[in-house]
């Protein structure tokens, strides 16, 4: 059910949402009261009974035992509710319907990637039908991450050693974000990704384009389109600007200084080992820490992210005329 | 009365020797209280650095991994080398043996040898700070922290030779508890801080060796590579959880049960009044300490475990909230027909019970199993555990500090910027964090050194209540230095107060009492006593 946003929560817009929102309004509303009765009493008894210049012997009672079973019991009967209550919706949160999509995650330092039953795989984009249920079985290639859509009201760590496993039915066609929570490093506050939430006939042309690689474009194209979508851009500028990695303007066919102490052209090979097997020759100044495209990307991407990163080098060229 | 005693625990024996090899309780406690105190100041500098990086999205002041550091020693200096021990170990061996009637704890060495392996401690986890930090925060999660190639095995140690200093002290309290207390005091006429400090140590010596035992099982895979918890190894990451928290979640309630036991005392004191329900906030801190063992997996909702397991939890949770709330309103009733006094340690109890209570009821939006998955890692935590540990346990230090400051000094600080800098902390705390709960709520993770701009506005309100907040803890250090050295004389007992601590001279001589004191009446007799504030008036 879809909510609307509130000062506290942002809107909803999964088939959960409306339930987990009804519980988080009703603690706080049941908060407020008895954060106001606390407050207010207290205010009253110390101006009611500030010292007076001349202190005396105080009122002795200690004990009423029938108030002390009334706010024992009370809160009880209280906390029973809200316990049963927002236990239901999580076995909800953990039952995925039969009919789902399944959709494969892999978290990994620092991004997102999505492997569809038809064979498409997409980078920190998700791309879902509306009103159907989307289970996501979920993986990590190094440390937990945790995969957390506010809109939708649902997060679920995402473990190096076991698949773990959530689900979602989005209520409305847009953009929602989509955060790792669980600490994973330099790059975590970066680790943002998108769920794009299409109507059915839309997923399928996305499903149909996706099985093709970059049709219609020229490699430099394809390759800055792949320069996003698959999140080189978390850790390479293209403006020259310095980030967790060396940035791509003006590095192709430069000799650059490696951490062995090697010196190294920056050449079509050096590009496609460092996409595939990143450790092998670090540039100096940098942590090796960028995770392996091996498996994520198809040959005909590293072609075009080399020929990307080529025609850097040329807009260089240009400016410095 | 407006001299101070020629006399005195600080002058009696003199030299610097005496300090390091003194066995009085009251020196360890002050010794104690410069340390803590120092690690406040430190885990306050990174927190006001964070902060500031906070006010806009991308780069302010501080790179992402610097960042990562800052954020990781800020909590765990104010958890391992600040809470923990604050008030236990600087308040609860100052009075403890006063408020009994004793002249000093059980085992005054083992009190002795409890501070100098604190600062063994702190000295591992400084010369981790200096060789590179940690970046893992203060939860040290695996495999992200047998992987960082960060200084983890000198902090980690260092927590891990803190525990002793923490198991010293709470053992030392359990049998000077049972075996000290003046003639007449029986288990009902013990003060009711004794009462926590009591449930406080149960937990230090019982659950402390379980942090121990996994820190050394991490050290252990990161120096020899054995596979507990990584697994590249073959170990279990989450296994790794379930054995910190099953110390760290007790460790909660070390850092709130003797907040609780101030909060006790100030709010009787300053209200002249009989503590209402006495037994009731006994029996509710026994309760809270064997209920807080059994309650660590709702700290791992989201982590996978099963949801028989979440949903037992998830009861557990809720049940230990309850003794809490019978805390609260105990409090508030003891207020009923008293005699109320406003000065700044009675300020400082009325803060906790504003803050408190916020703190304690945003934990029912976590314990509820549906919303936490909703609220887990946000900062709708960040924020709920400062209103509980800064809004709880640091106000009810800091009524604490201006409570017993007279008792420490023979003199009284300035009533006017006490109340100056009180208002300070209230009004800068609630614009830092309860900003954070809508922050949280609104979906922001935490841990994060960059940002969507949708967050940009409460960031910076956040941001700018540290300011506020930092700005009263500089004029109470002000206030508080010059009380020591120019300060009015404040004499026994400036409080008007009946517990045993009141009836020896401030600051009191070598072993505590002239003749060990006999129980006359009960510690809250309000109703049978009035008692006389010895404070010269003048303003």
């Amino acid at each position: 059910m879809d909510t609307t946003g509130t000062i506290f929560l942002p809107s909803g817009h999964s088939t959960i949402a409306g339930e987990v929102d009804a519980l988080f309004n009703f603690i706080l509303y049941a908060s407020i009261v008895l954060f106001l009765l606390v407050i207010f009493l207290s205010a009253y008894f110390v101006i009611r009974y500030r010292r007076q210049k001349e202190a005396g012997l105080t009122y002795g009672k200690d004990h009423n035992i029938k108030l002390e079973i009334a706010w024992t019991l009370i809160p009880t009967i209280l906390i029973i509710i809200v316990f049963v209550w927002g236990f239901r919706t999580y076995l909800k949160m953990h039952i995925v319907p039969k009919d789902a999509i399944e959709i494969k995650v892999t978290g990994q330092k620092w991004f997102w990637s999505f492997e569809y039953p038809e064979g498409v795989t997409s980078v920190n984009e998700i791309v879902v039908p509306e009103d159907k249920p989307v289970k996501l079985l979920m993986s990590s290639k190094d440390v937990i991450h945790s995969f957390f859509v506010p809109n939708f009201r649902i997060k679920m760590d995402v473990l190096p050693n076991r698949y773990s496993v959530t689900w979602f039915e989005a209520t409305n066609a847009g953009e929602y974000n989509l955060f790792c929570t669980e600490f994973c490093g330099t790059g975590h506050s970066e680790m943002i990704g998108k769920v794009r939430v299409v109507s059915e006939r839309e997923y399928a042309e996305w499903l149909q384009a996706g099985t093709a690689v970059g049709e219609g474009m020229t490699l430099e194209e394809f390759g800055a389109k792949l320069y996003t979508s698959k999140a080189c851009i978390t850790c390479h500028s293209i403006d020259g600007s310095v980030g967790t990695g060396p940035s791509f303007k003006g590095k192709y066919g430069e000799t650059e200084l490696m951490a062995s102490g090697d010196r190294v052209k920056i050449d079509e090979n050096y590009i496609r080992e460092s996409i595939l097997n990143p450790q092998a020759k670090v540039v100096a100044g940098y942590a090796p820490v960028m995770p392996t495209y091996q498996g994520v990307l198809k040959s005909r991407e590293v072609d075009a992210l080399i020929e990307f990163i080529k025609s850097l080098q040329e807009e260089a060229d240009t400016e410095n005329e | 009365m407006n001299k101070l005693p020629d006399k005195s625990y600080l002058n009696d024996p003199k030299g610097l020797k005496s300090w390091l090899l003194t066995r009085d309780h009251k020196r360890i406690g002050l010794m104690y209280l410069y340390a803590i105190m120092t690690a406040f100041l430190l885990g306050g500098i990174f927190a006001m650095i964070i902060r500031l990086e906070l006010l806009s999205p991308g780069k302010d002041l501080i790179d992402a991994d610097t960042y990562n550091q800052f954020f990781t020693l800020h909590g765990a200096i104010m958890i391992f080398l600040f809470i923990i021990p604050s008030i236990p170990a600087a308040f609860g061996n100052f009075v403890l043996p006063l408020m009994i009637g004793a002249k000093d704890v059980a085992f005054p060495r083992l009190n002795l040898a409890s501070w100098y392996i604190y600062i063994l401690g702190s000295l591992f986890a400084l010369y981790s700070i200096i060789t590179g930090a940690v970046d893992t925060g203060w939860t040290f999660y695996t495999p992200y922290s047998t992987e960082t190639t960060t200084s983890v095995i000198s902090m980690t140690l260092g927590v891990f030779i803190l525990g002793f200093s923490s198991i010293f002290t709470g053992l030392n309290f359990i049998v000077t508890i049972h075996k000290l207390r003046a003639p007449g005091m029986t288990w009902f006429k013990m003060p009711l801080f004794v009462w926590a400090l009591y449930a406080t140590a149960i937990i230090q010596v019982l659950a402390t060796p379980v942090l121990g035992i996994t820190l050394i099982l991490l050290i252990i895979e990161r120096v020899v590579g054995i596979g507990i918890f990584d697994p590249a190894m073959g170990g279990d990451p989450v296994l790794y959880q379930h054995f910190f928290w099953f110390y760290s979640h007790p460790a909660v309630y070390i850092m709130i049960l003797p907040g609780m036991g101030i909060i006790s005392e100030l709010i009787s004191v300053f209200s002249h009044k009989k503590i209402f329900g006495y037994k009731a906030i006994a029996f509710s801190s026994l309760g809270i300490a064997f209920v807080s063992f059994l309650v660590w997996g709702h700290h791992m909702f989201v982590s996978g475990q099963s949801e028989l397991a979440a949903m037992i939890f998830s009861f557990l949770t809720f049940f230990v909230g309850i003794p809490s709330g019978i805390k609260v309103f105990n409090w508030v009733t003891t207020m009923y027909r008293g005699s109320i006094s406003l000065e700044a340690p009675m300020l400082y109890a009325l803060s906790f019970l504003f803050l408190f209570t916020i703190g304690g009821l945003t934990g029912i939006f976590l314990g509820a199993l549906s919303v936490d998955v909703h609220l887990h890692d946000t900062y709708f935590i960040v924020a709920h555990f400062h209103y509980v540990m800064m809004g709880g346990t640091v106000m009810a230090f800091l009524g604490g500090l201006h409570y017993w400051w007279p008792k420490f000094w023979g003199r009284m600080y300035s009533e006017f910027w006490a109340r100056i800098s009180v208002a300070l902390i209230f009004v800068g705390f609630n614009v830092t964090f309860f900003s954070q709960f809508i922050l949280g709520s609104q979906g922001m993770p935490r841990r994060y050194y960059n940002y969507l701009d949708q967050y940009q506005p409460l960031h910076g309100f956040s941001t700018f209540g540290s300011w506020i907040l930092g700005l009263g803890f500089v004029v109470m250090a002000v206030y508080l230095i010059h009380a020591i050295f120019r300060g009015k004389v404040a004499g026994a007992n400036p409080w008007g107060a009946l517990t045993f601590e009141w009836t020896t001279p401030s600051p009191p001589p070598h072993e505590n009492f002239d003749k060990i004191p006999t129980m006359e009446h009960g510690p809250y007799d309000y109703d049978k006593i009035v008692p006389r504030s010895t404070l010269a008036e003048s303003d």
